[in-house]
């Protein structure tokens, strides 16, 4: 689970009085993230935006083999998983002709705690996926201990046995220090529209450093400009 | 098999046997009977003789073209089926098989029952055969060539009365034993050995083929794999046509191969269940496995649809569990102790997914040595390639309970260098690059706005070119370099786009931009 992410923007008024703490890290936002691993749900606003990916990778431990299932629609749409840009390449990709394979796919992965994660791509809103199929996910992935993500690409969020229930979009990326013209570190527009034991909310989160891992951003650009130039 | 030609030929034509057809094939000479009806040698007719002969005793033959290489395929069709009586068959010339029955005649009540029961199913797919048992490969073909029948010890005594031709040498060599007046085989055991080696030598070697029929001299089946693998059988009393035949009969397999295999310390890695049906064709139905196995859940589970989906057809009489391939594992497996890796777990879940899926659905990652995006990402079979856990590590996994532990890393090449990998390579990558029209200022600049599937995108940000050449060595030489960028659009998504060739390389006109992958 990611131990930090940073908060540009959000509800209430944080992001406007972050603390600098002593290591030029601005506060770290946290997750909420569900108390033990469990279905989650992912949306992406945009169905060719692949931003999510990012958001979704930042979370997931890579210690142990990925399973990664995408089924044929999600792969012509927007595109097959691309080992040389993730953070792992100790995964396992599974091309599933339609969704009532994919959905099959990752549940026998699901049950497999040698697994550090499910994650199962879907376009459109199949007919296979249904209350009783994300419930299953759920109940195998709480009882197995995998945690499981079903990532929804150009669907409609109907009722599911979801846990947690995410919208993603991507936002503007950070300034880039060595080139202004050049994106910069990653942002995006998390929705956290339903979740058992933590408030939904709405964040506009970053992420940085070249390494997969969510670190704070200060709230003044310039100075954050100055400690990413340092490091 | 002395009529299989000919036979075949009657049950694919349905043609009655009072026909007097024969087969011929072109000799040097004009056209040579292969095989003949009955009708056919009342009338004169013997293969081997010329057709213009034949002809001349009956004008009324009907000669038809002989189909050799059909008679071959059916041939390994049925050493296939005949793996029903053995698990070592192979083809013995052009018309015989050669069963290895040692061991074997109990199962069927007895040699003499044995041999019937081949006799009766033969004659069910319409073929005569004759059968002879002996002790000796090369006393069984004498005989079954000759004197059919079951030869128990005394190979001597069986064959001292038949010709020498029953030895299998070349033509030649029979017509001067003949000629010696040697023209039994006791006859020729009789002479002194040193003469007989004396006066035949090489490729005509009388001493040698004697001693192969009586047994002082080794012939090993040539197919005979070193060890047979690991197979359990069973026969069914009458044909079996209910669908699920074969799920029962597996249900019935399984314990019986997971003894033979604990008793081995083998573990499975590819198993075929293989279902004999009485029209003499097989049905097969196979899986493989990430890792060597032999538990009876897994295996079963693995197996069920493959067994639902053999087709009985006509009915199967006789169903075959066999593990093709074997690897060693240490008996101290079972899930007492459940290795903390989770290896063994993954490797089931590999197997799972892959037989249903297909193994070219569940793929793992692989290394290769590119700088061209499409190529640097190469995809293997999951179940084919080495540890889940530790990747990077390129040898075949090793048999034995060691594996992983006290192993060395052998040699592996190295990875290209990773330039902070992850942020510069997107995480999605569209199988083949979409054209896109695209808006710069000028030609070798950066550019402003594309449009990718009718949506309009203005490029904020634009990082690039990073320039990636063909590979000169693999690609025609008409293949354009590619220049790479990033770029982020109004709304932050990030793409990856490409220009392929530049103003004036000579390789074609302007250049075209096509996008190529995603960021996340």
């Amino acid at each position: 689970m990611a131990r930090s992410l940073s908060l540009v923007a959000g509800d209430g008024s944080r992001s406007a009085k972050i603390s600098q703490l002593p290591n030029g890290l601005g506060e770290r936002w946290h997750l909420p993230a569900a108390p033990s691993p469990t279905l989650s749900e992912l949306f992406a606003t945009h169905p060719r935006d692949g931003g999510w990916a990012g958001f979704l990778l930042a979370q997931v431990d890579s210690a142990k083999p990925l399973l990664w299932v995408q089924d044929r629609m999600a792969i012509l749409e927007t595109g097959r998983l691309h080992p040389p840009g993730l953070p792992t390449r100790n995964l396992i990709h599974v091309e599933a002709r339609d969704a009532r394979d994919a959905l099959w796919a990752m549940e026998e992965g699901v049950r497999c705690s040698a697994l550090s994660a499910v994650i199962g791509e879907l376009w459109g809103d199949p007919r296979a996926l249904d209350f009783t199929a994300t419930r299953r996910l759920a109940v195998a992935s709480e009882r197995s201990g995998t945690p499981c993500w079903l990532v929804r690409l150009g669907g409609t969020a109907n009722l599911s046995g979801a846990r947690m229930r995410w919208r993603i979009a991507s936002a503007p990326s950070l300034a880039n220090p060595l080139d202004g013209r050049a994106p910069g570190f990653p942002a995006w527009d998390a929705e956290l529209f339903r979740a058992r034991g933590s408030p939904p909310g709405h964040w506009k989160v970053a992420y940085e450093a070249d390494r997969f891992d969510l670190v704070a951003a200060p709230a003044d650009r310039t100075m954050g400009e100055g400690r990413r130039l340092a490091g | 098999m002395p009529h299989l030609p000919i036979e075949r030929w009657a049950k694919d034509a349905g043609s009655p046997a009072d026909n007097p057809v024969v087969l011929t094939v072109e000799g040097a000479h004009g056209p040579v009977i292969h095989a003949v009806t009955k009708a056919a040698a009342d009338r004169g007719a013997y293969p081997g003789a010329r057709l213009t002969d034949a002809r001349a005793l009956d004008p009324a033959l009907i000669a038809l073209p002989a189909d050799p290489e059909g008679d071959t395929i059916l041939m390994e069709r049925l050493t296939r089926w005949a793996g029903r009586w053995s698990p070592l068959v192979e083809i013995d010339g052009f018309d015989a098989l050669r069963l290895d029955i040692s061991g074997v005649g109990h199962l069927f009540g007895g040699e003499q029952h044995l041999a019937k029961d081949i006799q009766r199913r033969f004659a069910a797919l319409g073929l005569t055969v004759r059968i002879a048992i002996a002790p000796t490969a090369a006393a069984a073909w004498a005989m079954a060539h000759h004197d059919p029948g079951i030869c128990d010890d005394d190979i001597e005594a069986r064959l001292a009365s038949l010709h020498v031709a029953a030895l299998r040498l070349d033509p030649g060599t029979v017509r001067t034993l003949e000629r010696l007046g040697l023209k039994t085989i006791g006859s020729l055991i009789e002479v002194p050995r040193l003469a007989l080696s004396r006066r035949f030598r090489g490729a005509e070697d009388v001493v040698e083929a004697l001693d192969r029929a009586l047994g002082r001299k080794a012939e090993p089946l040539t197919a005979a794999p070193a060890e047979s693998p690991p197979h359990a059988a069973l026969r069914l009393e009458e044909p079996a046509t209910h669908p699920e035949a074969a799920s029962q009969a597996l249900e019935r397999l399984i314990p019986a191969l997971v003894r033979e295999l604990e008793q081995r310390h083998l573990g499975a890695r590819r198993l075929s269940l293989i279902g004999y049906r009485v029209d003499g064709s097989v049905a097969v139905g196979s899986v493989a496995t990430a890792i060597p196995s032999r538990e009876p859940k897994h295996l079963q589970r693995l197996l069920a649809d493959k067994a639902a989906a053999l087709n009985p057809e006509f009915g199967f009489d006789a169903f075959v569990l066999q593990a093709n391939w074997a690897e060693d594992l240490g008996a101290a497996q079972e899930s007492l102790v459940e290795e903390p890796s989770g290896e063994r777990e993954l490797a089931r879940l590999v197997d799972r997914l892959t037989v249903k899926l297909g193994p070219h659905a569940v793929r793992r990652p692989k290394r290769h040595e590119s700088h061209l995006p499409e190529r640097a990402s190469g995809w293997m079979s999951a179940l084919i390639s080495p540890s889940l856990l530790h990747e990077g590590r390129k040898e075949p996994r090793s048999g034995g309970r060691e594996r992983g532990r006290g192993a060395k890393r052998p040699f592996s090449p190295t990875p290209l260098p990773q330039r902070g990998e992850g942020l510069d390579r997107p995480q999605r990558l569209l199988d083949r690059p979409e054209a896109i029209d695209v808006i710069y200022a000028t030609p070798e600049g950066m550019p402003r706005r594309f449009m990718w599937r009718r949506a309009v995108h203005d490029i904020l940000r634009v990082e690039g070119p990073e320039r990636i050449a063909p590979e000169w060595w693999r690609q025609p030489s008409s293949s354009r370099l590619r220049d790479y960028y990033r770029v982020e659009d109004q709304a932050g998504r990030r793409y990856w786009i490409y220009r392929e060739g530049i103003v004036g390389d000579g390789r074609g006109g302007a250049p075209s931009w096509f996008i190529h992958g995603l960021f996340g």
